[in-house]
C-alpha cells in the first residue's frame, strides 16, 4: 500500500478512537433515555479545560523524566474523569430528571439550553481564544526509537498514548456492560425501564450511573485531546461533539460497538478528507455523511438498539 | 391481617379515571383472581400495586404496612413481584441474564444457585435454552421466562398479568398447572385473567372488575356458577 495512505489511516485511527470515547457518551445516554444529550460535547470541552488546568498546576512540562510524566498524566486523567463524571451526573439531575415524564421535546430543549450554558462557562473561564499546550508526549516515531526500524510510515508516541488510554477504557466498558450486575441492569433499563423497575432495579440510580460513565469517558477524551491535539477552546464541544454525535448515529445510536466503529470510520473520513481534499471541506463531508446516514440507513451501520420497546 | 390489601384505590392516567375505588384482599397462601374484560383496569391495578403508577387516593398495604408511594424497586424488595402483561422479557439478554435481573433485589446472593435450579426444574425448556436470547424464544417460552423471572425475587406475593394471553390451549393448561404448583410451594398469587374459566378453576376467590370498579367478589366456586358471571365472562347466553 502507498505509505501516504497508510499514514493517513494511522492518523484517522487515532482521531477515531477519541471520537469513539465521546460517541459512547451520546450512545449510552440515548440508549437509556432516548435523549440526545446535546450538552455532552461541552462536557468533553470542559474536560479538556480541566485537564489543561491540572497539567499546568502540576507543572507538567516537556522533557520531564518519563516516570514522573506518566504518573502525573495518570493522576490528571483520574481527576479529570472524576470531575467530568460529577458534572455530567449533575446535568442529569438538574436538567433531565425533572423532565422524566414530560413530552420528549422538553428534555431535548433542556439539553440544548445546557449546551449553551456550558459553552458560556468555558468562555468565561478560559476566554474567547484557543488555548495551546506544549507537546508533553513526543511526536517522534515509536517504531524507530524503540524498535530501531527505519520506517517511512510513522506511529508517534502521541498516537501510542491515544491507544493506551482509549483501548483499555473501551475494554473495561465492554466488560462492565456485558458481565457485571450493574452493567446488565443498565442494559435491562435501556431495553424496558418499567420492567427493569419490576425486577427491583432502581431505574433512577441506573440512569445516574450511565451519566457517570458517559461523563468519565468524555473527561478522558478531554485529556487525550489536550495531549494529542494540544488545543482547546470554548467552542470545541460543538465542533468535536458534532463529529462524535455523527459517529454514534453512523454506528447506530444506542449501540455501543456501533459508536466505536462509527468513531473510527469518522476519524478515517476526517483524515482522508484533510489529506486528499482540503481541510475546509471536512466539516461539509461530515455533515454530508450524517445526512446520508439519516436518509439511507437511519438505524446506522450496526443497527439501533434502543427502539424495540413495546 | 391480609397479606396484601387494597383499600379504595383511585388511579388516573392524566384526566382518565382508570381505577374508581378498588378494594380487595389477598390472604396468605391464596390464589386470588381478578377478572374483567378489556380495559376494565386489571393491569392498572397490578401496575399500581407495583408502584409503576401512583394512586391518587386510597391505600395499599402489605401485611398491614403501607407500600403505596414507594418506588417499584422498593416494592419488589418488600416482597411483591410481577410478571407483566405481554411478558416483557429483555429480548436482547439471554435466559440466564433475564433470571439474574429477576433476582436483582435479593440480598441473599447465596441462595441464588438453588433458586436457578428450582426455576429450571419448574421450566426444563428454559434450562436447555439458558444462553439463548429471550427475543428468539416462542411465546410460551417467553411466558415461562417471565414467570420464572418474577419468581427469582422469592416474592411473598406474585402478581401475574394474563399469563395465558396468546398461548395455545395445551400451553395454557401447562401454565395454569405451574401456577398451582408455585402456589402449593408457598407463594401467594394474585392472578389477572381474561380466561375466567381457567382462572376460577385454580383460584380460591375472585373479584370481578368492570370499568375500574369491583362489581362482584366471592369464592371461585360461587363465581363459577353465578349466572351473571357465566353470561359476561364465560361466554354463555
Ligand atoms: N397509558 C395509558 N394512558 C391512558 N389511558 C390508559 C393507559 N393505559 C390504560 N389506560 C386506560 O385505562 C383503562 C384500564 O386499562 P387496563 O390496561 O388496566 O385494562 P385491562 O383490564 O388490563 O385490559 P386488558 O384486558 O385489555 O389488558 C382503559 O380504559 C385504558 O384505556
Ligand atoms: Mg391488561
Amino acid at each position: 500500500m502507498d505509505e501516504q495512505v497508510l499514514q493517513t489511516v494511522i492518523i484517522g485511527l487515532s482521531n477515531g478512537l477519541i471520537y469513539a470515547l465521546v460517541a459512547l457518551g451520546y450512545t449510552l445516554v440515548y440508549g437509556i433515555l432516548q435523549l440526545i444529550n446535546f450538552a455532552h460535547g461541552e462536557v468533553f470541552m470542559l474536560g479538556s479545560m480541566i485537564a489543561l488546568t491540572l497539567l499546568m498546576a502540576l507543572g507538567v512540562t516537556p522533557g520531564m523524566d518519563i516516570v514522573t510524566t506518566i504518573v502525573l498524566i495518570v493522576v490528571v486523567l483520574l481527576i479529570t474523569m472524576t470531575i467530568s463524571a460529577i458534572l455530567n451526573v449533575s446535568i442529569e439531575r438538574v436538567a433531565y430528571r425533572p423532565l422524566r415524564n414530560a413530552p420528549k421535546l422538553a428534555p431535548l430543549i433542556s439539553a440544548i439550553g445546557m449546551s449553551f450554558i456550558l459553552q458560556n462557562v468555558g468562555l468565561l473561564w478560559k476566554g474567547p481564544t484557543s488555548l495551546g499546550f506544549l507537546d508533553i508526549i513526543p511526536n517522534t516515531n515509536v517504531l524507530t526509537t524503540i524498535f530501531g526500524l527505519d520506517t517511512v510510515v510513522a506511529v508517534s508516541y502521541k498516537q501510542l498514548f491515544v491507544a493506551a488510554v482509549t483501548i483499555p477504557l473501551l475494554i473495561v466498558l465492554s466488560w462492565f456492560v456485558s458481565k457485571t450486575r450493574q452493567g446488565k441492569a443498565m442494559r435491562a433499563t435501556a431495553q424496558d425501564p418499567d420492567t427493569a423497575g419490576l425486577m427491583g432495579i432502581d431505574v433512577n440510580r441506573t440512569i445516574a450511573i450511565t451519566f457517570v460513565i458517559a461523563g468519565a469517558l468524555a473527561g478522558a477524551a478531554g485529556l487525550v485531546q489536550i495531549l494529542y491535539n494540544n488545543t482547546t477552546v470554548w467552542s470545541l464541544g460543538f465542533r468535536f461533539g458534532l463529529n462524535a454525535f455523527t459517529s454514534a448515529v453512523l454506528g447506530g445510536i444506542g449501540n455501543l460497538q456501533g459508536a466505536v466503529l462509527g468513531g473510527i470510520v469518522l476519524g478515517l473520513i476526517n483524515a482522508f478528507s484533510d489529506r486528499y481534499l482540503a481541510a475546509q471541506w471536512t466539516n461539509a463531508i461530515v455533515f454530508g455523511v450524517l445526512i446520508a446516514v439519516l436518509v439511507f440507513r437511519p438505524s446506522g451501520l450496526l443497527g439501533q438498539q434502543a427502539a424495540d420497546r413495546a | 391481617m391480609a397479606l396484601l390489601e387494597l383499600e379504595d384505590v383511585h388511579t388516573y392516567y392524566g384526566a382518565i379515571h382508570a381505577l374508581r375505588g378498588v378494594s380487595l384482599k389477598v390472604e396468605e397462601g391464596e390464589i386470588v383472581t381478578l377478572i374483567g374484560s378489556n380495559g376494565a383496569g386489571k393491569s392498572t391495578t397490578l401496575r399500581t400495586i407495583s408502584g409503576l403508577l401512583r394512586p391518587r387516593q386510597g391505600e395499599i398495604r402489605l401485611r398491614g404496612k403501607r407500600i403505596d408511594g414507594h418506588k417499584p424497586h422498593e416494592i419488589v424488595e418488600m416482597g411483591v413481584s410481577q410478571s407483566p402483561e405481554g411478558r416483557r422479557v429483555f429480548a436482547r439478554m439471554n435466559i440466564q441474564e433475564n433470571l439474574e435481573m429477576g433476582a436483582f433485589a435479593r440480598k441473599d446472593r447465596g441462595g441464588l444457585a438453588a433458586e436457578y435450579d428450582r426455576i429450571y426444574d419448574l421450566f426444563p425448556r428454559l434450562r436447555e435454552r439458558r444462553l439463548q436470547n429471550a427475543g428468539t424464544l416462542s411465546g410460551g417460552e417467553q411466558q415461562m421466562l417471565a414467570i420464572g423471572r418474577a419468581l427469582m425475587a422469592a416474592p411473598r406475593v406474585l402478581l401475574l398479568d394474563e399469563p395465558s394471553m396468546g398461548l395455545a390451549p395445551i400451553l395454557v393448561e401447562q401454565i395454569f398447572d405451574i401456577i398451582r404448583t408455585i402456589n402449593e410451594r408457598g407463594t401467594t398469587v394474585l392472578l389477572v385473567e381474561q380466561n375466567a374459566l381457567m382462572a376460577l378453576g385454580i383460584a380460591r376467590r375472585g373479584y370481578i372488575l368492570q370499568t375500574g370498579e369491583v362489581v362482584l367478589s366471592d369464592s371461585a366456586a360461587k363465581l363459577r356458577t353465578d349466572p351473571a358471571v357465566r353470561k359476561a365472562y364465560l361466554g354463555e347466553d
